[in-house]
This record gives C-alpha cells, sequence and structure tokens, in this order.
C-alpha cells in the first residue's frame, strides 16, 4: 500500500515554485577534484602509487581502485539537489538524505532505517563516503553500479515508494528542474528541451555519490608519512588491526579498508529479527548464504549502530564480536560455510579498545557538501540536511 | 693459606682470561652488519649464483648504522632510523613488535658464537616484525612464540628476508602481502600453524634455500604472479608446497609458479591448522598441491615418502573447506609436470584418492593425481611415474626451465616518496581545498585573497593554520591543522602561494 499524494497537495506543499532561469548549476568541481576538459577528476595522493592487479588494495601506500569519475560540474551538482529532494519520493517526504544524513557519516543513528510508511526497512543504512569506488552495493552485493542501486531505495515500497513514470511526471512537472536537467546534460536537452529522463536522474545522483571522497583522516596522513599523525593508542591499534591474530586489514583492507568481497562471517541479527541470508540469495550461490560485502571503515565512528542490522549499538561491542569464538551467534540450525579468517583470536580487551582508537584514526568529513540553499521541487530541506559544524 | 693465595692467583688468571674470552665474544666490537644492501642481494640473486658480491656496488654503508644491545627497544632505533640505516641488534632477548612504516631500512642480528639476537613473543605478543616499507630487509633473527606472524608486509616491495631461524611463531612464518620483488632465502621454520612461508597475493618472488618442518604447510604460494621456490628442504610438514588460487580474496589469479630443485619429502605430520582455514584441508602425507593455479612448473623435485601423495593437481570444487567465488577461475590449467624424482608416494592415501584407484583398478598410491577441472596440461615420462586422473594430460614439450632465470625484476619496484613539492600540493588539494576554492568563497575565504594577504610570507601561513584565530565575523572559525608538522604548513604555505 503505497502512499502517492494528489498533485494538488504537491502545489500547496511546494511554497515557493522556483522561476526556472534563476537556476544556475555549479561549474566548480568539488574538493578533491580537478577540471579538466569541463569534467571532474580525482585528485589523490593515493593516485601516484600503484596496486598490484590495479585491484586498490594493500598496505599504507597502496593505489585505490578505479573511481567513477569524469562527471561534469553540472551533473555532480545537479545530483545534490535530488540526493537532498523529498520530491523525489512517493509522498514528497523522505530524501536520500533522510537516511544517509550528512553530519553521521552519510548513514542513520537507526537500527534499521524509517521509510516513507514509518515502518522500518530491512536493513541498516551504510555510509556513502567513497562509495565511487566501490563495485558492488547494499549489504549483499546485488547491485553493480551507482546507477542501478539508486532504483533500489527510490522504487522500494518501503523506502521512497515512487514508481519511474511517476517520478519522472514529477520532475518534469517542476520547471526549475527542466532548466537544471538541460544544464547538466545539454546535448539531451538542445532547443526542443527533451524531457528529463531517468536515466538521467540515476547518472545524476551517480555522479554526486562519486564525489564523496574521504581521504584524508590522520591515518592518511600516517600513511603518506607524517610519523606523529596517529597518538600512541592509534599506533598500538594500527598494529593490532594488521596483525595476522585479529586479521581485520585482511578483509578491511587499505586503502579504503574494504576489499570489496562477500564474506560469511556470521554477525548476528538485532534480538528478534529472522535470519538474513544476505548475498546466498541473490548470488545463487548456497555457501555464501549468510555473505554481506565486508563494508568500508572510513567514517565508522560515526555511523553507530553496526552491521547488516544494527545489531551492535558500539563500535566495542563490534569488534568484540570477532572474539567471541567463530560462529558464536550463528542461529542454532543454520549451517554457515564461516569465512576462513574468522578464528579464535582472543583480543584482551585492551586490544579491543585499540581496535576502537584506530578506527577512530579513520574519521574525516572534511569535504562534506554544502546542503542546497533552497531545493528545485520549493519543498522544505529535510531536517538531516544540517551539516555539523557549520554556523548559519 | 698458601693453598688459598695459589687458588686465589689461578682464580685472578681464570678471570682475566674469561673476561679476555668474553669480551672477544661479547664486547664490542666495530659494527658486524652484513656487507651485502638489500639492492644488492636482490641483484645478486637476479644474476643467479657466480656473481661474485664485490663485483657489485655495495649499498652497504650508505646510512648510519644504529646498534641495538638486549634491554633496548628495536623499535626506538627503528623510529630514529632513516631510509638506507642499519638497525643491528645484538644477542639476547628481545619481547617486542617491531614496525617499520618508512623505506629502506635493514633490521640485521649480530650472531655471536651461536648466540643469536631473538626476539620472544612469549606467547602472548601478536607479531615479532610488520613493515610497509619499500626495501626493507630483515636478517639474522631468531623468532619464537608470537602468536601472528614472525615477520610480515603488507604492500612493502623490494624486499630480503634471509637467513632468520623461527619457531613456533604463529600462524605464518614468512609473510609478504600485496608485495613485488622479494627474496626469501636461507631461513629455517618450524611449528607453524599454517604456511610456514607464505607468499599472499604477490609478484615477482623468489624462495630458495629455506628449510621448513613441523608446520602445516611447508611453503604456500597463494593468488601470486611469477614466483619461484627452488632448492628447499620441506619435510614433515602436513603438506609440503602449495600454490593456490584461493577464492573470495580481492587479488584473484594465480600464474606463473616455478617450483623446482626441492626435496619435498615425507609431508606426513599431523595437520593442526586451524579448524575451518583452508590449510585445515590439506590432507596430511602431500607433497606438492596445486589449486586452480595456472601455468604452474614442476620440474627436478625429489618428491619421496608423502604417504597420500606427491603431487596433487586440483580444482575448487574438489578442495574442502571452499567457497566458490564466480570471479576466480575454479580450474588449474596449463600445469607442467616435468622429471621429478618420486619415491614411495601413496603408501597411505585418503579415502578420496582410495576411491579413484578403485575406479583406476590399481593399488599404487599415486606420485601424481589431478582432480576435477582444468585444461592444457601435460606430464614429462608418465610411465616412469604412478598417476591418476591425468590421462588427458599430454606430454609435455618443454623439457627444462632453463630459460627462466628468476622472476625478480630487473628495475626494483619504483620508490614511494613524494617530493616537498607533492607534498604541499597533497596537503593543499587534499585538506584546504575542502574549504578554500581559488577565486570563490567557499566555507573560508578565497585563496587569492589569502595570497594578497600573504604575499612573500609562506611562514605566517604556516603558522597562523597551526592556531587560527578567529578573524572575520561573517566566516566560521578555522580548524586548527597542528597535527601537520611544521615541514608540511610550510610546504602547503608555498604552494598556496603559488596556486594560479
Ligand atoms: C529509507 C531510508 C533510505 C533512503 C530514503 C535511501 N536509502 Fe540508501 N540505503 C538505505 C539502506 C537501509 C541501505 C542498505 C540496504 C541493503 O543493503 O539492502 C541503503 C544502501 C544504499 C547504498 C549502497 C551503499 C553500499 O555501500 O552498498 C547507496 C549507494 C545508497 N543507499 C544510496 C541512496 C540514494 C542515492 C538514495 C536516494 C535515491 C537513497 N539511498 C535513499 C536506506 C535508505
Ligand atoms: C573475514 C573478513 C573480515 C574480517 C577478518 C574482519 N571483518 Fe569486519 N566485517 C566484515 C563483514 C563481512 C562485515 C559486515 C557483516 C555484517 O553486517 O553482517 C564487517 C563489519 C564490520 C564492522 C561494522 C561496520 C559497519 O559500518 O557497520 C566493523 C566495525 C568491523 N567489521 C570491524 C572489524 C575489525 C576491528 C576486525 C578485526 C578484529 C574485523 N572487522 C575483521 C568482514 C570482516
Ligand atoms: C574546514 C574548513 C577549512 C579548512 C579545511 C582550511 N581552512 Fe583556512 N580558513 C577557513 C576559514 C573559515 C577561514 C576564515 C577564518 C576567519 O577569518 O576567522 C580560514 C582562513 C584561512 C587563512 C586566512 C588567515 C588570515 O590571516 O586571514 C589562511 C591563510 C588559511 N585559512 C589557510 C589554510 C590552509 C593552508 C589550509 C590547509 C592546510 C586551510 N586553510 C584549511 C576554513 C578552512
Amino acid at each position: 500500500m503505497r502512499l502517492r499524494l494528489p498533485a494538488w497537495i504537491y502545489a500547496a506543499l511546494i511554497c515557493a515554485p522556483a522561476q526556472a532561469g534563476s537556476w544556475r548549476l555549479s561549474e566548480q568541481c568539488p574538493p578533491s577534484f580537478e577540471k579538466r576538459d569541463s569534467r571532474c577528476f580525482l585528485h589523490s595522493n593515493y593516485q601516484q602509487y600503484a596496486s598490484l592487479t590495479g585491484a586498490g588494495v594493500g598496505g599504507l601506500k597502496t593505489g585505490l581502485p578505479p573511481l567513477r569519475d569524469g562527471f561534469t560540474p553540472q551533473q555532480i551538482d545537479l545530483g545534490r539537489y535530488l540526493f537532498f529532494d523529498p520530491v523525489l519520493s512517493a509522498n514528497g517526504r523522505l530524501a536520500c538524505v533522510s537516511c544517509h544524513v550528512p553530519s553521521q557519516g552519510f548513514s542513520d543513528h537507526r537500527v534499521h532505517s524509517i521509510g516513507i510508511d514509518g515502518r522500518a526497512v530491512r536493513r541498516n543504512a551504510p555510509s556513502l563516503w567513497n562509495a565511487g569506488f566501490l563495485k558492488r552495493f547494499f549489504w549483499d552485493g546485488r547491485a553493480h553500479s551507482l546507477e542501478e542501486q539508486a532504483q533500489g531505495p527510490l522504487y522500494n515500497a518501503a523506502e521512497m515508494g515512487n514508481r519511474p513514470e511517476a517520478l519522472l511526471k514529477t520532475l518534469n512537472g517542476i520547471p526549475a528542474y527542466r532548466e537544471l536537467f538541460a544544464q547538466a546534460f545539454p546535448a539531451a536537452g538542445s532547443a526542443a528541451r527533451a524531457p528529463i529522463a531517468a536515466a538521467q536522474v540515476y547518472q545524476a545522483l551517480a555522479a554526486f555519490e562519486a564525489s564523496l571522497i574521504s581521504l584524508n583522516s590522520r591515518y592518511d596522513f600516517y600513511a603518506q608519512g607524517v610519523a606523529d599523525a596517529l597518538t600512541p593508542h592509534e599506533l598500538e591499534g594500527l598494529n593490532i588491526f594488521r596483525s595476522f591474530v585479529a586479521r581485520c586489514a585482511e578483509c578491511h583492507t587499505p586503502p579504503l579498508f574494504t576489499n570489496q568481497q562477500i564474506a560469511v562471517i556470521g554477525m548476528p541479527e538485532p534480538r528478534g529479527q529472522p535470519f538474513d541470508p544476505g548475498a546466498g540469495p541473490p548470488s545463487g550461490e548456497p555457501l555464501l548464504r549468510g555473505g554481506f560485502k565486508v563494508p568500508s571503515l572510513r567514517n565508522a565512528a560515526l555511523t553507530a549502530p553496526y552491521g547488516h542490522g544494527g545489531q551492535f549499538a558500539t563500535l566495542r561491542e563490534t569488534v568484540a564480536f570477532y572474539t567471541g569464538g567463530r560462529g558464536h551467534a550463528v542461529p542454532a540450525g543454520e549451517h554457515l560455510q564461516l569465512h576462513w579468517h574468522i578464528w579464535e583470536p582472543r583480543l584482551s580487551p585492551t586490544e579491543l579498545d585499540r581496535l576502537v582508537d584506530f578506527i577512530g584514526a579513520l574519521t574525516d568529513q572534511s569535504f562534506l557538501p554544502t546542503p542546497p540553499a533552497a531545493l528545485p521541487s520549493g519543498l522544505p530541506l529535510p531536517p538531516e540536511s544540517k551539516r555539523d559544524g557549520e554556523s548559519s | 693459606m698458601k693453598k688459598s693465595v695459589l687458588t686465589g692467583i689461578v682464580l685472578i688468571a681464570l678471570a682475566a682470561w674469561a673476561g679476555y674470552w668474553y669480551g672477544n665474544r661479547h664486547g664490542p666490537r666495530p659494527p658486524a652488519v652484513a656487507a651485502r644492501s638489500t639492492a644488492d642481494t636482490l641483484a645478486i640473486a637476479r644474476q643467479g649464483a657466480g656473481i661474485a658480491a664485490d663485483s657489485l656496488p655495495s649499498g652497504a654503508g650508505s646510512g648510519k648504522v644504529i646498534t641495538v644491545t638486549a634491554g633496548h627497544s628495536i623499535q626506538d632505533a627503528v623510529l630514529k632510523a632513516q631510509p638506507g640505516d642499519t638497525v643491528q641488534i645484538m644477542p639476547g632477548r628481545y619481547s617486542e613488535t617491531v614496525y617499520i612504516d618508512k623505506d629502506g631500512i635493514a633490521l640485521v642480528g649480530v650472531i655471536r658464537g651461536g648466540d643469536w639476537p631473538t626476539l620472544d613473543g612469549e606467547g602472548k605478543r601478536n607479531d615479532a616484525v610488520l613493515y610497509s616499507g619499500n626495501g626493507i630487509r630483515v636478517e639474522n633473527l631468531k623468532i619464537v612464540n608470537y602468536k601472528g606472524n614472525a615477520i610480515m608486509g603488507q604492500a612493502g616491495n623490494n624486499f630480503v628476508i634471509r637467513h632468520n631461524w623461527i619457531a613456533n611463531a604463529g600462524v605464518y612464518g614468512i609473510f609478504p602481502e600485496f608485495a613485488q620483488n622479494g627474496l626469501i632465502e636461507y631461513n629455517t621454520l618450524t611449528g607453524i600453524e599454517d604456511a610456514a612461508i607464505y607468499v599472499g597475493m604477490s609478484d615477482n618472488i623468489e624462495v630458495a634455500h629455506n628449510e621448513v618442518h613441523g608446520n602445516v604447510a611447508g611453503i604456500e604460494a597463494e593468488n601470486s604472479r611469477h614466483v619461484i621456490i627452488e632448492h628447499n628442504l620441506a619435510y614433515d610438514n602436513a603438506g609440503g608446497i602449495l600454490t593456490f588460487i584461493t577464492p573470495g580474496l580481492p587479488i584473484k589469479t594465480a600464474f606463473d609458479v616455478v617450483i623446482r630443485g626441492n626435496f619435498v619429502v615425507a609431508n606426513n605430520h599431523k595437520n593442526f591448522g586451524a579448524p575451518g582455514s583452508i590449510v585445515s584441508g590439506v590432507p596430511s602425507g602431500t607433497g606438492i598441491i596445486v589449486m586452480a593455479a595456472d601455468d604452474v612448473i614442476i620440474e627436478n623435485n625429489l618428491i619421496r615418502d608423502n604417504k597420500n601423495a606427491g603431487i596433487i593437481v586440483s580444482d575448487h570444487k574438489s578442495f574442502a573447506n571452499i567457497t566458490p567465488d564466480p570471479e576466480s577461475d575454479p580450474n588449474p590449467d596449463r600445469v607442467q609436470v616435468l622429471r621429478n624424482l618420486f619415491a614411495d608416494n601413496g603408501t597411505d592415501p585418503i579415502k578420496e584418492i582410495k576411491a579413484l584407484m578403485l575406479a583406476a583398478l590399481t593399488r599404487e598410491g599415486p606420485d601424481l593425481v589431478a582432480v576435477g577441472g582444468g585444461s592444457g596440461s601435460c606430464v614429462a615420462d608418465r610411465d616412469a611415474i604412478k598417476w591418476l586422473g591425468i590421462g588427458s594430460w599430454s606430454s609435455c614439450s618443454r623439457t627444462d626451465t632453463h630459460d627462466i632465470s628468476t622472476y625478480l625484476l630487473d628495475k626494483p619496484a619504483p620508490p614511494r616518496v613524494l617530493s616537498a613539492e607533492d607534498r604541499g600540493k597533497l596537503v593543499y588539494s587534499s585538506v584546504c581545498a575542502g574549504c578554500h576554492a581559488y577565486n570563490v568563497r567557499m566555507i573560508g575565504p578565497p585563496t587569492q585573497i589569502l595570497q594578497v594577504l600573504y604575499a612573500g610570507n609562506p611562514q605566517g601561513i604556516a603558522d597562523y593554520i597551526a592556531h587560527p584565530v578567529k578573524k572575520r565575523d561573517d566566516f566560521p572559525p578555522m580548524p586548527p591543522q597542528a597535527h601537520l608538522s611544521s615541514d608540511l604548513r610550510l610546504a602547503v604555505a608555498k604552494y598556496m602561494l603559488s596556486l594560479k
């Protein structure tokens, strides 16, 4: 049962129908990006390092996996408007930003996110920092591009509850968006100004998401040779993290702190929730039952609660999971083929504290995007949009 | 009385002699650093035996020697060392984890009269040596009783790990991961609960002249390319020498692995691998296993007394504990088994192999058995050996591997250092540009305006950003950048002023 508002309610909600023509997209690339031939390309120190077979995994000085860059500044900026705009949802109340909250590491502080009908969705909202480097999306890895991924929340009845035709009808009915899409996709727009196409919506969202770069934590300075960038506790934590006792770095591999593989590790559900088979069903591979994509740990200090089901309230509890015994949280009757790196590391309480310290050194939100001052739809900005640390 | 005087004299003489003797053995001496630098060691290994060491330019002496004696910390010395320096470790006991996150450091033990510098993890420390720098050398160390690894490198290229004595040092003994160009030679390892020498997700590695025994696996090259494993002695492990594509790892291939001239003898140790680990699926009694790796050449090994099988060539499906990965090819292709000496293998094979024997109507356990998929493999002189499952293999056209003298790089993997200007640009584009754009207002004032304000005064910027004070009412405060070193702050200031 989807809630869809009649057009007149939209008209009422849209307080100041924005004048087409008064909207201009940025010509500037976001921070970390260099503009070449009117497109934005990442500039990061990590790019001068190689990585074996180009996989973007390794140690302190290892190159990144390929990034989805090369979008124009206008496409990125259009994606920013769309990301913050609840007009994308069926009832005009929920935006991407409602669940991917910038000040909370682009996650939310809920166990499971809340969809348009006020009910919880199935899983915890992952961070979107550095999403442009990933090659699989969702906890179970079922989508293979940001464009494919975006259609999940947009059209999932439990999330934004929209339908492709309805979404396009809404957007095409807003002159400001017609104007902005024409700026972002000039070839398609030409004189006749073709209507907004669904693929353009997905592409603009992808362009914006791929501009969310977080590679300037204190850890990164340490990795680049700034020897005193980490505190002694964090350094201890790094050594535990990469040691072969804890083995965290085998899956949460630098520089992104994910090796992007699906691993069956046996993290539990929140109390009372049914077992989540994860990558089993979408991959068609029975041995991947209970498998989840290894999440990046960058900015994890900001994204509590943790795990696909949001079952752990703190990082300390999450990290302690790994020393609770191989398979200790697997429900009775489930036979999972647990990953070989899940074993009995017997980490001490102090070691767990140090691991949490180290994960804290991966925090970097210096390039938070600026929320739009107003939305092309005229709808009010969702309350989650506010950028932390900004005085306004 | 007289007697005691005499005793006194004798004692004094004895003490003097002992002092002399002890001083000779343990006293201060000129640094005893091994004369060969990391780069030279790699160059010699590349060119093969017979090259006179002194015909190469010696890199030894290019840096300082920092000597550490027992009771002091090796880590402190490493933190002081600069690229090119050698940390010389005198005999005695050391209990620490040493990490090396810089380039060109040699950790070299001094062995005196059979006394080794010993890193002792006391059963409670994780790893003895962790490194991420390029050009690291670890030599002459005895490493015992760690829980993780003896020596582990992550993305450290151009390394040399030689002449170490490693016992009961955890899950892996010597473990370079994500590495390019490295040499592991003349080490002895025992009591390791996974692979004693484990080359993981690496390229251009040579493993030579090592002794591995009493481990679950002796030597393993996993998801690695261009690896030579030669002239090693692997005995009394559960499995002697392994080369795998393990699925589920981020680097998906293994190919061009040469296993030659090794003694692979009586690897019949009980498998004591951790439950669920991949090696716990290695059947005890196996000399060599190729799982899913491609273009592996096995030549001139002496493979004897391995009770399960001399060589197993397997795909993923036929191996225990393997979760398939659609991104990695499950089949071993183009494996070449050239001439090897096989004797007394397969005397007590596992039931899966017994079943194959039954089907083949033979009672002889195999020297060579292939199970599962794969194509393009070949064997030399199949009539000389006991085999199973290689009916479709051809006869090898290659007779030897003389054409493959080395897989080490002729030019080392490139350095990863930043120039001062690069460092300035790094910090500017990665940190400052988040708030300062060139000519438009972002969170902070435009760089163009700051250039006017601080013309010719980079130090002024360097000082300001360490402890910014509030200047403008219509801007938020600027966050302090004191975590950047003063050099780095000056570099970024200069870069900011030079920007056009
Ligand atoms: C109702 C809350 C909610 C809304 C609204 C929402 N998301 Fe999500 N998002 C989630 C949850 C929960 C997941 C994880 C779902 C899963 O794995 O099955 C997710 C996953 C993602 C991922 C995958 C990240 C990864 O690492 O795999 C991306 C990208 C993403 N969302 C982008 C968006 C975009 C773009 C929008 C707007 C079009 C959006 N989300 C709207 C809750 C939400
Ligand atoms: C075998 C691979 C593997 C290893 C080893 C591993 N992890 Fe994980 N990690 C995962 C996977 C997969 C998930 C997601 C599991 C889930 O949600 O069910 C995860 C989730 C996490 C999370 C939650 C992140 C979030 O955003 O919700 C944290 C924190 C974490 N791991 C830290 C660690 C630490 C610390 C270690 C070392 C002690 C470690 N991991 C070792 C695979 C691994
Ligand atoms: C998080 C945003 C932010 C970052 C990152 C940042 N700045 Fe600033 N910067 C500001 C703001 C805001 C001001 C204005 C402060 C004021 O006037 O009180 C400012 C002011 C300045 C000034 C002017 C001081 C003066 O005397 O007027 C300089 C110079 C400067 N920043 C240099 C840098 C450099 C170099 C970096 C990178 C290492 C940097 N900033 C990083 C926000 C930032």
